[in-house]
């Protein structure tokens, strides 16, 4: 059982837990969360494949690696926009309408 | 043997107790504690896949920039999300127990599938690692991700690049109509509705986070400037050099030391854009130079790819701190 495939498998556990987060979540936030988890578990299965793909005297084969990391910032960018929506979207939620410009963290209107 | 594999079960078993965990823990704010957590033990189990580029940039951005912006927005959302998640039933009641289950066996499915997958991938495994170690030398890194990241694959960089530059103006555009060009706020709340109406004089920065904030950020620059000059020929590299930075500038705004400049500022945007504009000016250079887009002419290929990260470097960290800030917001009247 080399390290990669012990990883592999607890990737793909990770996977079905996080989808499973995905599909029930509570909430557009823990959703998010569970989304993130889901993805750093897709990204250790290329990992293993990229481990797997050892060989020319590197430890693990580049362009796996290369892509994760862009995958990796993507992701992130993904869901700051996610954040910001859900953020919006609650704010929209708990305006009421003589109170505009007032923001849900108690910071002072204009 | 045996210890490697025992630690390497220990540590699944960690990342999957902490997934479990976060997607099954009631409050909001746990489940991102757990994601941090998770994101973290990630970055050993990266390692254990030697790779340690990987790991850079899953612990600054994926962990560390990713969980900042999470809590960031559980604090801003604050109740509501608070409200959902611990306990109270959603509008709906979520799915029912028989749904739950039948989510359940499917999830598990994949996950079986998944398993069936990786304990039958092919031997032995194909590989790119010998064409990209032929490609090296043309390239003139040392470090082989990196080589691929700007060599190779420089497409798909810029190409991200751009995705970051537009996820920012995605978020700039869920600003209100009148805050638009304002600076986006990630300070402490002033709590004193007086004080602020007043001219929002906030109180002078004091404890602990202050304190961290004069003291950490230089050495945080510092280290952002190893990693990114260090990149060419070992770990390190743009990525994990503009987060460093991103979180040096996250420190100083969130302790109240400084603020993100205005929106609507020219030299601001000029900062942001220039990164991937540059990027963009030196790969069609390399139609007429080099014969292809994106295409440097081999001489040149490392000062090339030093200019376009240290640009990239500024641009992004800038990209990422706006991010996690979000939306411009109306300042207090002057």
């Amino acid at each position: 059982m080399t390290p990669a495939t012990i990883l592999g498998i607890g990737a793909a556990i990770i996977v079905s837990i996080a989808l499973y987060g995905v599909v029930t979540a509570s909430s557009l936030l823990r959703r998010i969360v569970a989304l993130n988890l889901l993805g750093g578990g897709i990204f250790l299965l290329f990992g293993v494949i990229a481990r797997r793909g050892a060989a020319a005297g590197f430890e693990s084969d580049p362009v796996p690696q290369a892509l994760v990391i862009t995958g990796i910032v993507v992701a992130f960018a993904g869901t700051a926009l996610a954040v910001a929506l859900v953020v919006r979207l609650e704010q929209a939620r708990n305006e009421s309408p003589d109170a505009d410009g007032e923001r849900l963290d108690g910071a002072d209107a204009p | 043997m045996i210890a490697g594999a025992v630690f390497d079960i220990a540590l699944v078993a960690l990342l999957v107790a902490l997934a479990a965990w976060s997607v099954s823990t009631r409050s909001g704010f746990t489940a991102i504690v757990g994601f941090i957590g998770y994101g973290v033990l990630l970055v050993v189990a990266w390692m254990r896949l030697r790779a340690p580029d990987v790991a850079l940039t899953e612990g600054t951005i994926a962990a560390g920039l990713g969980g900042v912006l999470l809590l960031t927005a559980q604090a801003r959302v604050g109740e509501s999300a608070a409200r959902t998640s611990a306990g109270a039933p959603r509008q709906d009641g979520g799915p029912s127990t028989i749904a739950r289950i039948g989510i359940a066996i499917l999830c598990a499915f994949v996950g079986a599938s998944l398993i069936a997958v990786v304990l039958s991938l092919p031997e032995p495994a194909p590989s790119l690692a010998p064409l990209t170690a032929e490609a090296l030398p043309r390239v003139g890194l040392g470090n082989p991700v990196n080589a691929v990241l700007l060599g190779a694959r420089a497409l798909d960089t810029l190409l991200e690049k751009v995705v970051v530059f537009l996820a920012v103006i995605g978020v700039w555009s869920l600003s209100r109509d009148h805050a638009w060009g304002s600076s986006p706020s990630i300070g402490p709340r002033t709590t004193s509705r007086v004080g602020g109406a007043a001219g929002g004089i906030a109180p002078a920065p004091a404890g602990p986070i202050a304190m961290l904030a004069r003291i950490v950020p230089p050495f945080g620059i510092v280290v952002a400037g190893y990693l990114l000059w260090n990149g060419a020929n070992e770990p390190g590299g743009a990525f994990a050099s503009a987060a460093m930075l991103a979180a040096m500038a996250l420190l100083v705004l969130m302790a109240g030391l400084g603020r993100i400049p205005r929106c609507s500022q020219g030299s601001w945007r000029a900062t942001i854009v220039a990164g991937p504009l540059l990027f963009m000016a030196v790969a069609l250079l390399g139609l007429p130079l080099a014969g292809a887009f994106l295409a440097f002419p081999e001489a040149w290929s490392k000062p090339i790819i030093v200019v376009i990260e240290i640009a990239l470097v500024i641009s992004v960290a800038s990209a990422l701190v706006l991010l996690i800030a979000g939306p411009p917001t109306t300042e207090p009247s002057p």
